[in-house]
């Protein structure tokens, strides 16, 4: 199952190295990781997407984060409120003809050009990983030169919903 | 006025960082420092040898002498053991110690020197980059940046690593920071808001194990090494007695529980006793304190406890539910939780079945061993070191047949009096071992029982038993092969020694002597009893050269892959 970890650290020299030789030295398969600052200066923020095979491998996953010195805090997001966002990079194959094409492919997922080349298009989009997802499928077809992904980065949404509201049907 | 001019004098008193960092290991209360010189670390050699700091110095002729020399002494004495290397090789050297620390979750504080700040990164001469190589076995590591923080790194890491589930610390000083000058004050408080380990436990889950207990029919406890550092051994034996409870040992807890106590039923694991692995497996009720489950005790997991409700004391949340999954955790520090479930009322029924039928099995399926026909008997040996030191020597050894001979016939009563390698199962580790626990109970008779193979790899620690005079008594169990890997090779690789056997062994005894030390050396077992009396008595080390017999293997044994219930050689 994926969950969605994310972490506040002290902002250390190799405090990444700590976290991810940690997650190999334990065997966690993570799919992504993004680090980046936080609204507290020397504190970093840090989001994981991991794969794990059941629950028991989760709580060890939280418990060994935790466990580490410059952890201040560890939560499991996967199934509260939350905005989870990850930002791709497209660059597309492409021409005069199809230009206009692909600018209306793109156009429902809000996404934009901002790089134009005589032979491809580079395409920024923004959103939920399977929107990402889609839209990469969907370019797939014109031929996709280089992709760049950031990971997804996540926090909870401002106001949660009374526990009894937390539903695990969605559509 | 006077004492004002001097403290007006030693407030602008230019000193270095090295002389900074004796200060400050003064200040922790270090009064043995386990070292070796080398090229970074030349500025707080020479801190040490300018100041009266009131510390010893060890000087072992490898650094991996020094760790585990410093593993011995945090074994026994309960306080950190300091090391001092230098950078490149140095540091490198006391990777294995660093890790069996890790491992077996002792306190110790490592200090590598490091090449200058300015050049790190570059592949300087005796750079290694100590930082990314510890980080995956160490509790934590600092690499000291400033001058001004290494006071306050020092204190955290003297914190850190004696603290919580104890465990080794490295700092990596470069040497620019160890000859900078400063007349300054640092400041030494320090903030670590990641780190903060929970010792008292939480009521409802003792009320739980409390309720638990009040139902079990087949209670038994299992308890390791983390009795030990909380300093709980009184507790646990209060707790266990007043519901009568059988226990059992994991070969790191031993002695945490007094081992000729009739409610104890030996220790469990691959080479448990017959009454302590079927305890686990028939038990109802399962409460481990202080032990990791690491699978040289559990076995096949699949058959390990199947019928508990298990409940895990820990002090590290990340051990409970890691290998067994449990239905009542408890992460507290052992002693805490022991007294809280003493001021408990529990209505403990009456088990005296199951107490009668544990106690059945103990005496049904006793260690055993055989006698040949030529040399010693390794299990007969122990039997003789356990008597005529009383049982109360401090006993250290290596990994393999003669460490599990140990852990099997020397019933240890007292806590802290057992140094063994467990997790990481280090050769070489006993007698340097032993060179730390004898500094650090100087008093006390320090017996290193080590096999020939494994007194070899760190043999030439003799120097430092001859040269401070320790009376460390060296006991190799001399079989002429890695013992344990032939005992496998025999049972699951069809008796092919492959590189098992050796072909040659040095003269022990010649070789002893030649650092100046006293070697005996015993091939029957009529001379075992005087002259081990003659060499315990001795105000000296002694290296005992003790021949046993090859073939002897260790029994009973849990096969790799079967369940504890499956036990092969419980019986002669």
């Amino acid at each position: 199952m994926k969950r969605i970890i994310t972490a506040t650290v002290q902002d250390r020299a190799g405090v990444l190295n700590r976290i991810t030789g940690m997650l190999y030295k334990r065997q966690f398969n993570i799919e992504s990781i993004s680090v980046g600052g936080s609204e507290v200066k020397g504190i970093s923020k840090m989001t994981f997407v991991v794969e794990v095979s059941d629950d028991q491998k989760l709580e060890q996953l939280t418990k060994q984060l935790n466990k580490q010195i410059d952890v201040l805090k560890v939560s499991d997001i996967t199934d509260k409120a939350m905005v989870a966002r990850e930002l791709a990079l497209i660059k597309v194959a492409s021409n005069a003809h199809l230009s206009a094409e692909i600018q209306g492919v793109i156009a429902p997922f809000r996404a934009s050009v901002i790089d134009v080349s005589k032979d491809s298009l580079t395409i920024q989009v923004t959103g939920k990983p399977d929107k990402v997802d889609a839209l990469i499928n969907l370019l797939g077809t014109y031929g996709i030169k280089e992709l760049a992904r950031t990971g997804t980065t996540a926090f909870l949404r401002g106001q949660q919903p009374h526990v009894t509201e937390i539903s695990s049907f969605s559509v | 006025m006077k004492v004002e001019n001097h403290a007006a004098e030693s407030a602008n008193k230019t000193i270095t960082g090295a002389d900074l960092l004796i200060e400050t290991l003064v200040e922790a209360g270090v009064d043995t420092l386990f070292g070796y010189p080398g090229g970074a670390v030349l500025p707080i050699y020479d801190a040490m040898y300018r100041s009266d700091a009131p510390f010893k110095h060890i000087l072992s002729r490898h650094e991996q002498g020094s760790v585990h020399a410093a593993e011995g002494y945090a074994r026994v004495t309960g306080k950190a053991g300091v090391v001092l290397a230098t950078s490149g090789p140095g540091a490198t050297n006391l990777i294995t110690g660093i890790t069996d620390a890790m491992m077996d979750s002792l306190p110790l504080v490592v200090f590598t020197g490091q090449v200058a700040n300015q050049v790190i990164g570059t592949d300087a001469f005796q750079e290694s980059d100590i930082m990314g190589i510890t980080t995956p076995i160490t509790k934590y590591n600092y690499q000291v940046k400033k001058l001004s923080d290494l006071p306050r790194i020092v204190k955290e890491a003297f914190h850190i690593a004696t603290t919580g589930r104890p465990g080794p610390v490295v700092v990596d000083i470069p040497k620019n920071i160890s000859q900078e000058l400063s007349a300054e004050k640092f400041e030494t408080e320090f903030h670590l808001p990641g780190y903060q380990p929970t010792t008292k436990p939480n009521p409802l889950q003792i009320v739980k194990l409390a309720e638990a207990l009040g139902r079990a029919k087949k209670p038994l406890i299992l308890a390791g090494a983390g009795v030990l550092f909380s300093e709980a051994s009184a507790e646990l034996k209060e707790f266990v007695e007043k519901y009568e409870l059988p226990i059992t040992n994991t070969l790191l807890g031993l002695g945490s529980f007094p081992g000729t106590n009739p409610l104890f039923l030996g220790m469990a694991g691959m080479h448990g006793t017959y009454a302590a692995n079927m305890g686990i497996y028939e038990s109802d009720l399962l409460i481990n304190i202080g032990a990791r489950f690491d699978d040289r005790l559990t076995g096949n997991l699949e058959h390990f406890a199947p019928n508990a409700r298990v409940a895990h004391i820990d002090i590290d949340p990340a051990e409970i539910g890691k290998n067994i999954s449990t239905d009542i955790p408890v992460v507290a520090d052992a002693k805490e939780a022991l007294k809280e479930l003493l001021n408990s009322e529990i209505d403990m029924p009456e088990h005296q079945a199951w107490k009668e039928k544990l106690q059945q099995n103990k005496k049904e399926y006793p260690l055993w061993y055989e006698s040949p026909s030529d040399l010693l008997s390794p299990q007969w040996l122990l039997e003789q070191v356990y008597q005529i030191s009383n049982g109360e020597a401090i006993v250290t050894t290596d990994v393999g047949q003669h460490q599990m001979w140990a852990a099997q016939f020397y019933n240890f009563d007292k806590p802290n009096r057992w140094v063994t390698s467990g997790g990481l199962g280090t050769m070489g580790f006993g007698f340097p071992a032993a060179i730390g626990a004898q500094l650090g109970a100087p008093d006390d008779l320090v017996v290193s029982v080590v096999g020939d193979g494994g007194f070899q790899m760190t043999a030439h620690e003799l120097s430092i038993i001859y040269e401070r005079n320790l009376p460390v008594k060296v006991v190799i169990v001399n079989n002429n092969a890695l013992g344990m890997v032939r005992q496998w090779q025999e049972s699951f690789y069809d008796k092919r020694y492959s590189e098992s056997v050796f072909s040659t062994n040095p003269d022990f005894i010649k070789l002893a002597e030649s650092y100046g030390v006293r070697g005996i050396k015993i091939d029957r077992e009529d001379d075992v009893v005087s002259t081990l009396k003659d060499a315990f008595a001795y105000n000296g080390p002694v290296v005992i050269d003790c021949r046993v017999a090859q073939e002897t293997c260790v029994y009973p044994m849990i096969a790799p892959g079967k369940g504890i219930h499956e036990m092969i050689g419980v019986k002669k």
